[in-house]
């Protein structure tokens, strides 16, 4: 083997970098996501296998329909009507943004663009109490 | 022919995977056991590759140069296009590997009337090159956020940037819509020139199908089946961390992604796809252009050969020239 001062080096750090994930999980403990749900609503504006996928193009879809082309036609859930609207809408079930969105978004790195025009709601009381005994 | 070969090649890896994803304990097959598998043979593959290539010699000092070499100290010479010392060869392997330095320098030879030969500049094969291996690079980093936890600080910027133009939810990226613009075109090429046609072969177009097909599986999963990404997360980086768990629920289209990733890990120690380790070892490009400054020594030479100077020569063979009516410096 020729230039092994070079090659070797060469292929420990090839492999170190492939490695990188493996190295970076290391000792961590891996755990799903569970985000909060709300405990006096059963339903959601869509079955939950769909709202899980689509929740993001629907809110897309409302946000042009809504803003863009002025369509304020509300939504029916549990027999009640919604607003189809992210704070007016989603948020009245879904109270807490960290308990709920941010749980798996964080998990799987997406950060939706919502908050850069909406000003984020304030977390419920109940966390605010259990913040400032922190 | 050699394109139909390639083509039914992936859609069988295709078939094979979807048939495989809908099925519970096939699922594991493919979304653990095999990622492992094919993990390992690329890993060792490619060392093995590396280290059996760097058991050849090379004889000579052969850098091709494309500029002035060192010679007279009132001479400016060219350090990146003739290197002269390590530091030099660095640099010019920097651009080599970051910008293709080389392929910039592609030219197209076209027949006039005369017969006249003309050779021109030709960018397009650059272009497409660099914009294809900076996206998948791109690519690649960013599909960390799915094997590691915590995700190192780099990906949500890299992912920022990407989706920057903010088209569509989930966010388009540019280096999606790159990448297989890119493959396109390289694909195109290959089908359109007639010359470049003549000289393709099963190889190159099983890359350019696998690797597009990696992209389309990948879109259709984002944006098609709307893949579960929390239960697709738990699975890779699990794989990650060694202690894989198979969610249920995950879309067959994902196992499709993943034994098409697998085919191109295991291809890869085996295929042109080396380059990526062999671009580092071209002798060509890595050797500093000092042969007249500096005495390199064939490894092959038989060190019981001395060397032989002429003035020995002279002495040895003095009688016999003479004889010879040949002249000598030393009577």
């Amino acid at each position: 083997m020729y230039n092994k001062g070079k090659i070797i080096p060469g292929l420990i750090i090839f492999v170190a970098l492939m490695l990188f994930a493996v190295f970076n999980n290391a000792g961590k403990k891996l755990e799903a996501p569970k985000p909060e749900k709300p405990k006096d609503h059963k339903e959601c504006v869509l079955p939950l296998a769909e709202i899980n996928k689509t929740h993001m193009k629907l809110l897309n879809d409302w946000r042009d329909e809504v803003i863009r082309e002025g369509n304020r036609e509300q939504i029916k859930v549990e027999g009640k009507m919604y607003e189809r609207s992210l704070q007016k809408g989603c948020m009245l079930c879904h109270t807490s943004k960290k308990k709920f969105c941010d749980v798996c978004h964080e998990f799987a790195s997406v950060y939706p663009y919502c908050w850069d025009c909406h000003i984020a709601p304030q977390e419920p009381q109940e966390e605010m109490v259990q913040q400032e005994a922190k | 022919m050699r394109v139909l070969y390639s083509f039914v090649a992936v859609l069988a890896l295709v078939l094979v995977s979807f048939l495989g994803g809908k099925v519970t304990g096939l699922q594991y097959l493919l979304g653990v056991v095999l990622p492992y598998l094919a993990f390992g043979v690329f890993i060792v593959g490619f060392c093995n590759r590396v280290i059996e290539w760097s058991k050849s010699p090379v004889p000579f000092q052969i850098p091709t140069t494309c500029g002035q070499g060192k010679s007279l100290p009132w001479i400016k010479y060219n350090r990146l296009e003739s290197p002269n010392n390590t530091l030099e060869v660095v640099g010019r392997m920097i651009l080599e590997v970051c910008a293709f330095r080389s392929l910039f320098r592609n030219t197209r030879a076209e027949m006039h009337d005369g017969p006249k030969i003309v050779y021109g500049s030709s960018k397009s094969l650059w272009l497409f090159s660099i914009l294809f291996h900076y996206s998948f690079l791109i690519i690649v980093l960013r599909h960390l956020r799915l094997f590691t936890e915590p995700i190192p600080f780099f990906v949500p910027l890299l992912e920022m940037a990407d989706g920057m133009m903010q088209i569509g939810a989930p966010r388009l990226y540019a280096t999606d819509v790159i990448f297989l613009a890119a493959i396109a075109f390289l694909f195109s090429r290959r089908i359109i020139l007639r010359h470049i046609r003549y000289i393709s072969l099963p190889a190159d177009y099983f890359p350019l199908f696998l690797l597009f097909a990696i992209g389309v599986t990948g879109l259709l999963m984002r944006y098609y089946y709307r893949v579960d990404i929390t239960a697709v997360k738990q699975l890779t980086a699990g794989l990650a961390s060694f202690s894989p768990a198979l969610p249920a629920g995950i879309h067959p289209i994902f196992f499709i992604h993943v034994t098409l990733v697998c085919a191109l890990l295991v291809y890869f120690p085996f295929s042109k796809l080396m380059h990526m380790g062999g671009i580092f070892l071209s002798t060509t490009r890595n050797m500093a252009n000092n042969s007249r400054s500096k005495r390199h020594i064939n490894p092959w030479n038989d060190p019981a050969i001395k060397p032989h100077s002429y003035a020995a020569y002279e002495d040895e063979f003095r009688e016999f020239m003479k004889d010879a009516d040949i002249p000598v410096e030393k009577e």
